[in-house]
């Protein structure tokens, strides 16, 4: 029935579940890329192959791909690695996971049909002409906001990465830029 | 003739500006011209006014001099006016002469002090305060005039005030006599509110005529000017403040705690005697305060070292006969006697005053001996002043007072033979202690050098105190000693006379007898322990006891000093701060507690972000 | 089809939303903490699309597109940071960055 969805959302589940309790980084960032794939195949069941595609190919292709590039460069290594395991004790899930235990209980509360009256879905599919007609229509503001906000990014990013060539006493050699 | 009343006060009080204004910036001479002679001028204006009196009296006794309504509030209306009868005149005659005299010996005692013209400015405000006191004719004016007194006590005991001892003397003397202020304040707070009025001779008739004779009204009133009377007539309870006032300088001591503060006391009781008659219960006291209060002193005189507080305790012991005197109803007598133990205590003081400045200022007796040749007419004049003092029989003015006291403390209605033994025994003591000093001050070895010789100054007031002192009895002779009764005669005008049992001449006679003998016993045993043996300062139990006046300020440091000072240092601070401090510490606190959420830490703000999604769901959603 | 209600979606995406959340509370690490948030985004985005599709428009699809280019341009600036914390702080316990404490 609808396996094309629930077993997706298992393997969504369990491998953010993943993600967050491993000590390596680059464990955890594959483990994330599987969590992206999953959650595309389930656009693909809901009848949305257009954000289905995106997530994929900027998701986890651009926006990960980019996570581990900078993980590689920091060159964590191994001691990092143990000082992670070491951190990641039982003691620190219990106040978090109470917490988060809750809030997910209060949604699942408001989701109940007696709470807000939704009921079914009809198995359309909207095509990405939709979407386009949409996006430069409807929010072609927003398009365009976005584009600013893409620009500071790159800005900022650029900015922040760049290693400056600074003349410094010896003495202050210890510090860098 | 009568109509010069006003300047009699108003003289000390506009040399008093002068001095104090303008003091510091005249040569010394001009200062004592002006201090001394404006007393100088007042009593001869007093010679005159009663001479002009007696020869020529005004209508009933009485002269009122009025200058103005001091204030109309609700139907009392006190007047700043001068009452002139025979009681005042008794009394401003006292003051302004006594106090000429002693004014005249200031000026070569405190001639090398600096801060003389301030000495003459207080003491000529004190002159000027106690006549208004006097003076007075409702009891507003004369409440003015204590309060002066007071102050210039103060002022006066604090003189040399780099000493911080005598600061705290001239405390003591202040707080305490303001605890008897205070009860006479509410006692004329009484009076208004009874009877209306205050002035004094309104209050006399009215209050037999509001109040029944023993009202607890008229008792409270009676008890209230009573404490008034005990504060500034240094008698039990509120008597510790006399000794330690000797801090001031001699002729301060002569003045006011012998001559004339001390006994505003008696001169308010014998003014008021219409409220005290009322309440005879009050009047019981009043005699037994004073029978007390003369034992109690004389005892505590017989342990002293310093010369001046023998003299104190002996002050305090002879008002103690006054109040005796005041308390059996025999009036006239507490203010013969009052005339005279002016004279001869005043004379005391001043000679005492003598060695002193002679001795390089030593005041204890037994470092001083032997100067009964090196200084004769002190050593005379204070033999005189002494014998008076102890009452010595027929020759001196004392005997004649203080035996009329004893008499009518027995044969008065009012009176009680328990009265009589406690004057004679307080008589007994009194020539014991008397003479004890005058052998351990000039007799025996010498132990400290002479220094200054007294000059004119010092000498002419001590040989006029003398003469007066032997010679001033002689206007009130006893019925047993050719009945001269002129003084009794012209006081009793305006106040009651004292009631006699019987007319009993024999038993009169009788009674002086013993006195007489009394005296001369307590002589000869002052001769036996004083003189035969050499003295020594004796240190053992009993000794201590009357030393330290029979343990007075010992008790009232325990009960009343300590108990407030602890309860003043427990509110150092200001338990009302508390509130204000308590409010800002509380915010601290709180502040405190906030600052702990800021921790700087990521993942707690995370935390915080989540905690606050939760709550605000279940608030909005659930509830 | 019928049955997959907008309410699993929504279940599925507030189960994924609460275990990034888990996440950033519980991981010290920074590169970590960043990963988690990019959970929560991606189960926001669920959510959106879920939404988009039962309501037959595109509009879903829309805002799924804008939260993936705030992803990107958070994601690129964020790691350009933690490199430069990196560089001079020599760690990257976020516990260990509480200068702005008190």
């Amino acid at each position: 029935m609808q396996l094309g969805f629930y077993i997706p959302a298992a393997i969504a589940i369990i491998s953010s579940i993943l993600v967050i309790t491993r000590s390596n980084a680059v464990h955890a960032l594959l483990y994330l890329i599987v969590s992206l794939f999953s959650v595309a195949v389930i656009f693909f069941t809901l009848g949305s192959p257009f954000a289905a595609a995106l997530e994929i190919i900027i998701y986890a292709g651009a926006i990960m791909v980019l996570f581990i590039f900078a993980v590689m460069l920091l060159n964590l290594g191994q001691e990092a690695q143990a000082e992670e395991k070491r951190l990641l004790n039982f003691k620190i899930w219990i106040g978090p996971g109470i917490l988060s235990l809750i809030l997910l209980i209060q949604l699942f509360a408001i989701l109940t049909p007696g709470f807000s009256g939704f009921s079914g879905f009809s198995g359309q599919v909207i095509s990405p002409k939709e979407v386009g007609i949409s996006l430069f229509h409807k929010y072609l503001l927003g398009v365009e906001l976005s584009g600013m906000l893409l620009m500071s990014g790159i800005v900022g990013a650029y900015y922040l990465g760049e290693k400056k060539k600074r003349s410094r006493h010896r003495f202050f050699q210890g510090e860098s830029s | 003739m009568l109509n010069l009343l006003w300047l009699v006060p108003v003289l000390p009080f506009f040399s008093f500006l002068i001095l104090a204004l303008f003091g510091k910036k005249f040569p010394i001479k001009a200062s004592a011209v002006l201090g001394a002679g404006s007393i100088g001028l007042s009593a001869l204006l007093t010679l005159i006014i009663g001479i002009g009196f007696i020869s020529n009296p005004p209508e009933n006794f009485r002269f009122v001099q009025t200058f103005w309504t001091w204030f109309n509030v609700a139907g009392l209306n006190p007047s700043i006016s001068f009452y002139l009868d025979p009681l005042s005149i008794v009394f401003i005659f006292v003051i302004t002469f006594v106090g000429f005299l002693i004014h005249l010996y200031s000026i070569e005692f405190m001639y090398e002090e600096e801060g003389f013209s301030r000495f003459f400015a207080y003491m000529n405000l004190f002159v000027g305060s106690m006549l208004t006191l006097v003076l007075a004719d409702n009891l507003l004016l004369l409440y003015l005039g204590w309060e002066g007194v007071g102050l210039c006590s103060f002022l006066l005991i604090g003189f040399w005030y780099k000493d911080p001892a005598n600061g705290a003397a001239a405390q003591k003397a202040f707080i305490v006599t303001r605890i008897g202020d205070t009860a006479m304040a509410i006692g004329l707070f009484l009076l208004v509110a009874n009877l209306g009025t205050l002035n004094i001779n309104e209050i006399l008739t009215k209050a037999p005529a509001v109040w029944p004779q023993s009202s607890g009204m008229a008792t409270a009133a009676a008890l209230l000017l009573l404490g008034g009377a005990l504060g500034k007539s240094a008698q039990l309870p509120l008597q510790t403040w006399l000794p330690d006032a000797m801090a001031g300088p001699s002729p301060v001591s002569a003045l006011i705690h012998a001559a004339t503060m001390v006994t505003a006391g008696v001169y308010l009781i014998a003014r008021t005697n219409a409220l005290f008659i009322l309440a005879p219960q009050v009047q019981m006291l009043i005699a037994i305060i004073g029978a007390a209060t003369l034992l109690v002193a004389g005892f505590s005189a017989l342990a002293q070292h310093d010369i001046k507080r023998v003299l104190a305790y002996s002050t305090i012991s002879q008002i103690g006969y006054m109040f005796l005197a005041l308390g059996v109803g025999a009036f006239s007598a507490a203010i013969f006697h009052f005339m005279i133990h002016a004279f001869f205590k005043a004379l005391l003081f001043l000679a005492a005053g003598a060695v002193i400045l002679s001795l390089h200022h030593e005041h204890n007796i037994f470092k001083m001996g032997g100067i009964k040749n090196k200084m004769p007419l002190i050593y005379w004049t204070f033999l005189i002043g002494s014998a008076s003092l102890a009452s010595l029989p027929l020759i001196t003015a004392g005997f004649y007072s203080k035996d009329m006291i004893l008499w009518f403390a027995w044969s008065s209605p009012k009176g009680s033979a328990w009265l009589w033994a406690a004057g004679l025994f307080g008589a007994f003591i009194t020539a014991i202690y008397t003479f004890r000093l005058i052998f351990i001050t000039f007799f025996g070895t010498q132990k400290t050098e002479i220094g200054h010789t007294p000059g004119k100054l010092i000498k002419v007031p001590l040989v006029i105190l003398a003469v007066l002192s032997l010679i001033g009895g002689f206007i009130e002779l006893p019925g047993t000693l050719g009945n001269l009764p002129l003084f009794s005669g012209f006081v009793e005008k305006v106040l009651p006379s004292a009631p006699v049992h019987g007319e009993n001449i024999l038993q009169e006679g009788i009674f002086q007898a013993i006195a007489a003998i009394t005296a001369l016993l307590g002589f000869y045993i002052a001769y036996l322990l004083y003189l035969r043996r050499t003295p020594s300062e004796g240190k053992n139990l009993l000794q201590k006891f009357f030393y330290s006046g029979w343990g007075f300020d010992w008790l009232y440091e325990r009960i009343f000093v300590r108990p407030i000072i602890f309860l003043a240092k427990i509110n150092k601070n200001d338990f009302i701060d508390l509130i204000y401090t308590g409010i800002a510490a509380g915010i601290g606190l709180f502040h405190g507690l906030l600052i702990k959420t800021q921790t700087g830490k990521l993942r707690w703000y995370a935390m915080g972000i989540a905690a606050g999604a939760v709550i605000t769901l279940t608030i909005i959603v659930f509830l | 089809m019928n049955q997959v209600t907008l309410e699993t979606s929504l279940a599925l995406a507030g189960i994924l939303f609460t275990t990034g959340l888990i996440g950033v509370m519980v991981r010290r690490n920074i590169i970590f903490m960043l990963m988690s948030i990019e959970i929560m985004l991606n189960a926001s985005g669920l959510a959106f699309v879920a939404a988009g599709s039962k309501w037959m428009q595109a509009d879903g699809q829309v805002m799924f597109i804008f939260i993936l280019t705030m992803a990107a341009a958070e994601v690129s600036v964020g790691l350009a940071l933690i490199l430069k914390i990196y560089a001079r702080f020599k760690t990257l316990d976020a516990d260990q960055l509480n200068k702005m404490k008190g």
